[in-house]
């Protein structure tokens, strides 16, 4: 089995997502399943071949490094779960 | 009129510069047909009547004073990962919570730009994984096609099940929707409706939820090929918002509708016909084979060879990009929050209860494919293959100048038949991912009935950037198929 129970434990904290104990072993066989068909992979020769990174021949645009928006603290925290005085209001982070 | 809501988006824009009807009158009699179907097929999760009316009454004084766009008045869905200023914005996933956006994503601005009203919000997988619907933190959608002799709910396909079952009960003109390994095409198929995937790059992205971004292309579901070709024309365009938007003209894409396909040369790739595929498929394959035939067209037998490839690298490639792009949802900026003990815990608890269960899946697949040890063996090999799989195309259309071949390996499935299987459920983008891999455009066209009465599509790829020409081959196979075919209507 190329995932264990640890394995899945470690990536959903990796991923930041609470995995119950009882959900581990499930996940991994699921994910063990997907990665035996996507296994199939290891029979293409790509023996010098360059990963393809953009989809369309294109040079990503340069712009001018000025401001073009912003100055509108209420839209940005129009969908805040807490905000107090135009700030977000987020857990406790230094001790 | 009789029936305003069975006009097609051509008819219906006619009869609005003919003042033969007011998008008032249009835009009530789709909101209640809307009221009236959707406890039934659930297609909208959001109805926004009054907005709706508004821009409906707009409508009407814009064209009074001879100032109608390209599509005033018309009344459309828009899929529920595009942000719509003002309207909630979920992507039909819980941990958006209530989300309403202090803005408006580029391809519906466009819609509006040019005179569009919108009536509702249409439901979706969540974060758009899925081909069935059932994803969606809404609830699943019902296609209002039915076997037949069977009352059985059958899914619309996914993930823009919304914007396929909508369009093809009359609970819009056309609706947007997306598509990152079939979304759109799929569904098009299942419902008897047209889709098509534009060459990546001419739908803006900005406004849009990211589920992969290399893969992700906005484009319409409509009712015939020549309301795909007036609704695209209106969604494409360069936009500096998006960095991987090209900066090209957008063509008037009605013109090549209809367009002669004589000398055309249309490749056949040997590898689209599948074990296990059905026998129907394979004739509908060949109907449509033998009418390019007739209406002038060379057929020419390719060979795609990296075909089988295509699904297992674009589900290592797409949960990669989608674990990365879903990193935003923590509940802190926006979003629903879950309290844990402290902030890490906040995260965790916020992120459990707000993804569903296959968008946990891939993300803790995206997530293991890129962690320490894993990225060369799985992340960059499928990239590799990517490389592969987009040269494959290059080389073939050396000698063609699109690709036939069908939609989907089924037609629509009973909802709940495939939910319990993720690679069973994956193999249904098996034809459409191809071109998402390759940046190229796609469209798919109802070309006949299965014995049980249910529709199946035609898929059209062209080369980048050539949409005129998938849109010609499109209308030619629409013309000669005479898909008349209605879903009958029980909701």
């Amino acid at each position: 089995m190329a995932v264990d129970e640890n394995t899945v434990r470690r990536v959903a904290h990796l991923a930041r997502i609470a995995l119950p104990e009882d959900r581990l072993a499930p996940m991994a066989a699921e994910i063990n399943g997907i990665l035996a068909w996507i296994d199939q992979l290891n029979e293409v020769d790509v023996e010098g071949v360059a990963p393809m990174t953009s989809v369309v021949a294109a040079k990503l645009p340069l712009r001018e490094d000025v401001v073009t928006d912003g100055g509108d603290a209420r839209k940005v925290l129009a969908n805040a779960p807490k905000t107090e005085d135009g700030f977000f209001v987020v857990p406790k982070v230094v001790e | 009129m009789s029936d305003l809501t069975k006009l097609t988006l051509a008819d219906a824009l006619d009869a609005l510069a003919a003042k033969k009807v007011s998008s008032v009158e249009l835009t009530d009699a789709f909101l209640a047909a809307i009221d009236k179907a959707n406890p039934h097929l659930n297609a909208y999760v959001v109805v926004t009547h009054k907005k709706a009316r508004k821009m409906a009454a707009e409508s009407d004084a814009r064209r009074a004073k001879g100032k109608a766009g390209r599509l005033d008045g018309a009344p459309l869905g828009i899929k529920d990962l595009f942000c719509t200023e003002g309207v909630r914005s979920t992507a039909c996933s819980a941990v958006l919570g209530d989300f309403t956006p202090t803005y408006e994503s580029t391809v519906t601005a466009n819609l509006w730009r040019d005179g569009a009203v919108m009536l509702g919000k249409l439901n979706m997988d969540e974060f758009a994984m899925g081909s069935s619907n059932e994803t969606s933190a809404f609830g699943p959608v019902t296609n209002p096609w039915r076997s037949s002799g069977s009352n059985a709910k059958l899914t619309p396909g996914g993930s823009s099940g919304g914007s396929a079952s909508a369009t093809a009960a009359y609970l819009c003109l056309a609706a947007t929707a997306t598509d990152t390994g079939g979304s759109i095409r799929q569904p098009a198929s299942f419902t008897g409706t047209v889709g098509i995937k534009p060459t990546y790059g001419r739908c803006s992205r900005w406004g849009i939820v990211a589920f992969a971004s290399s893969l992700d292309q906005a484009g319409p579901i409509a009712k015939t090929v020549k309301d795909a070709a007036i609704m695209l024309t209106s969604m494409c365009g360069h936009d500096a918002k998006d960095s991987t938007s090209l900066n090209v003209e957008t063509p008037d894409f009605t013109k090549a509708v209809g367009r002669s396909v004589k000398g055309l040369k249309i490749g056949v790739p040997k590898e689209y016909r599948v074990d296990g595929m059905p026998a129907e498929i394979d004739a509908l394959w060949e109907q449509g084979i033998a009418q390019l035939k007739d209406a002038g067209c060379e057929i020419v037998p390719v060979s795609l060879p990296h075909t089988k490839y295509a699904l297992p690298a674009y589900y290592i490639i797409a949960p990669a990009e989608a674990s990365s792009n879903l990193a935003r949802y923590d509940g802190m900026r926006f979003g629903a929050r879950k309290a844990g003990k402290d902030l890490t815990e906040t995260y965790e608890a916020t992120r459990a209860a707000g993804f569903g269960k296959e968008v946990q899946r891939r993300i803790l697949i995206g997530t293991y494919v890129l962690s320490a040890g894993y990225y060369d063996a799985y992340y960059l090999r499928a990239q590799k293959v990517r490389s592969r799989i987009a040269e494959d195309f290059t080389n073939v259309f050396d000698k063609v100048d699109a690709i036939l071949t069908p939609t989907a390996p089924s037609a629509a499935f009973a909802l709940g038949e495939k939910a319990g299987d993720p690679v069973q459920m994956y193999l249904n983008d098996i034809f459409t991912v191809t071109t998402n891999l390759a940046g190229l455009p796609g469209i798919s066209v109802p070309a006949g009935l299965d014995a049980k009465g249910l529709p199946l599509g035609l898929q059209v790829i062209g080369r980048a950037l050539d949409e005129e020409t998938v849109f010609a081959v499109a209308s030619a196979l629409e013309k000669a198929a005479g898909f008349t075919a209605k879903p009958g209507v029980w909701w």
